[in-house]
């Protein structure tokens, strides 16, 4: 057997536009997920049984089925959902990567609702009593007492669940998204280079990887010491 | 949303003649216990290798152990999934004749199994690290005192409590496993999402066919659940927050 990285170099410009989608994914899904999965943590905390159930049924659905069978089930499904809202006579193709980017903001939202729900829990009841003492209201008191700290006690959670997601968005494979694993395996296959590209994909995800986390252990060092 | 539900798809002959529809759900089914009954086998087995030399006093036993958990913590899932398939055979040849000779099949889920296994064993490392790590250091000292050797310290008084200490986060990592062994079917294995993503495009009623896996994940989550909850209780150290009385 005979390796030559060249192809890998040759590919370089086609698996930038892959790894720029990688990232563009990773950080709406993130905020976005942020976003939803802090409004379900508070719907999952309220006081609404209604409210609370169906907040807590959607987590709990989201996290015991694999994340490929979601992304299946959104494929198929946004479409129909768009067309459902536009009225239009067909379903609506929106394309794999718009695609991927609703799946996963839907999918991170339950587990960044747990992880935000372990933060507004990790705040003693005081803090809201007293917010209320002063007479605020409860949007008031959730926006400026509880979750700045709730959010900055999670950030090191935040992060390194944002790493998880960074190499899950890899999955985006199975819809044929020209993600980075997705623009390596078209040129690997055109090229039958897989075992050159398979091993550069590996070796870029681990470097990435492997320094985000040591970032993220080092943060999580500081914010100790401050708090 | 204009969509017809037809659940009468189960019952539809498939295209290769020998069952219906709901027989592949089953058959995909159980490919995916297969897969994570063995890869949880091997997860648990170098799991708690690697876990417990993490906690050691070799500098290079630790150094080793943080390098395995590192090395499969920091790859998706997907692409060591890819290795496991296409790259690794390609430099043990012994092993590439056999996955050529043989039915795809068997070689996908070789490559499958040791895949998941693997990259669950870094993550149980972890979880074996911490509950060892949990335990007041005066458990090591007095299996020393009463003069057993290191080894003897880990297996009659360590591991035993660490076990016990760690299993709801080990509940959660079989619960992955399962999820994740559906990525088997990137290298082509016919697991229970394969399978329902197939039977929705030969008949084009995939949201049947996806409410038919989703529902087997969620009750297969929910035993799972179930049966670790109970033997929380059965071992659960007394004195504990989690031990009850």
């Amino acid at each position: 057997m005979n390796l030559d990285f060249s192809i890998v170099i040759n590919a370089l410009p086609y698996l930038w536009q892959g790894m720029q989608y990688t990232l563009q994914l990773t950080a709406t899904s993130a905020v976005g997920g942020l976003f939803f999965g802090t409004l379900l943590a508070l719907a999952r905390l309220s006081s609404n049984k209604i409210l609370s159930n169906t907040a807590a049924g959607y987590v709990n659905l989201m996290r015991s089925i694999p994340l490929v069978l979601v992304i299946f089930w959104f494929f198929f499904l946004v479409p129909l959902i768009a067309q459902g809202i536009t009225g239009a006579e067909r379903p609506i193709q929106i394309g794999a990567e718009r695609t991927a980017m609703i799946t996963f903001i839907l999918f991170e939202a339950a587990y960044f609702c747990e992880i935000m729900r372990a933060g507004i829990q990790s705040i003693p009841r005081g803090q809201v009593y007293s917010a209320y003492a002063l007479g605020l209201t409860y949007g008031q008191s959730m926006r400026l007492v509880i979750l700045p700290q709730a959010f900055r006690n999670m950030i090191p959670v935040l992060l390194t669940q944002t790493i998880i997601l960074f190499q899950d968005t890899s999955l985006v494979y199975v819809i044929s998204a020209t993600d980075f694993v997705g623009a390596a395996s078209k040129i690997a296959q055109r090229d039958s280079r897989l075992i050159e590209m398979y091993l550069f994909v590996a070796v870029v995800y681990f470097v990435l990887c492997y320094t985000l986390s040591f970032l993220v252990k080092r943060l999580q060092k500081k914010i100790a010491v401050i708090r | 949303m204009n969509y017809n539900w037809n659940w009468g798809v189960f019952f539809q002959q498939t295209p290769d003649g020998d069952g219906a529809y709901w027989e592949w759900i089953l058959a995909g089914f159980y490919w995916t216990l297969a897969i994570s009954a063995l890869a949880w086998i091997i997860a648990i087995v170098v799991g708690s290798f690697v876990g417990t030399i993490r906690t050691t006093d070799k500098p290079w036993l630790v150094r080793l152990g943080n390098a395995w958990v590192e090395l499969f913590r920091n790859i998706p899932l997907l692409v060591q999934m890819f290795l496991w398939y296409f790259v690794i055979p390609e430099f043990i040849p012994p092993l590439k004749n056999w996955m050529v000779s043989t039915e795809p099949i068997y070689a996908q889920f070789l490559a499958a199994v040791l895949c998941l296994g693997l990259f669950t064993s870094a993550r149980i490392a972890e979880q074996v690290r911490a509950g060892i790590q949990s335990l007041s250091r005066g458990q090591r000292n007095a299996g020393m005192a009463v003069g057993l050797t290191q080894v003897q310290v880990y297996r009659f008084v360590l591991l035993p409590m660490a076990f016990r200490i760690i299993i709801p986060p080990l509940t959660s990592e079989t619960m992955n496993l399962i999820k994740n062994s559906s990525i088997a079917l990137t290298i082509g294995l016919a697991e229970l999402t394969f399978r329902s993503r197939e039977i929705g495009e030969y008949t084009f009623n995939f949201f049947e066919a996806f409410t038919a896996a989703t529902v087997i994940y969620i009750v297969v989550a929910m035993t799972a659940n179930r049966v670790m909850a109970h033997v929380e209780r059965r071992v659960a150290v007394p004195g504990y927050i989690s031990g009850g009385k």
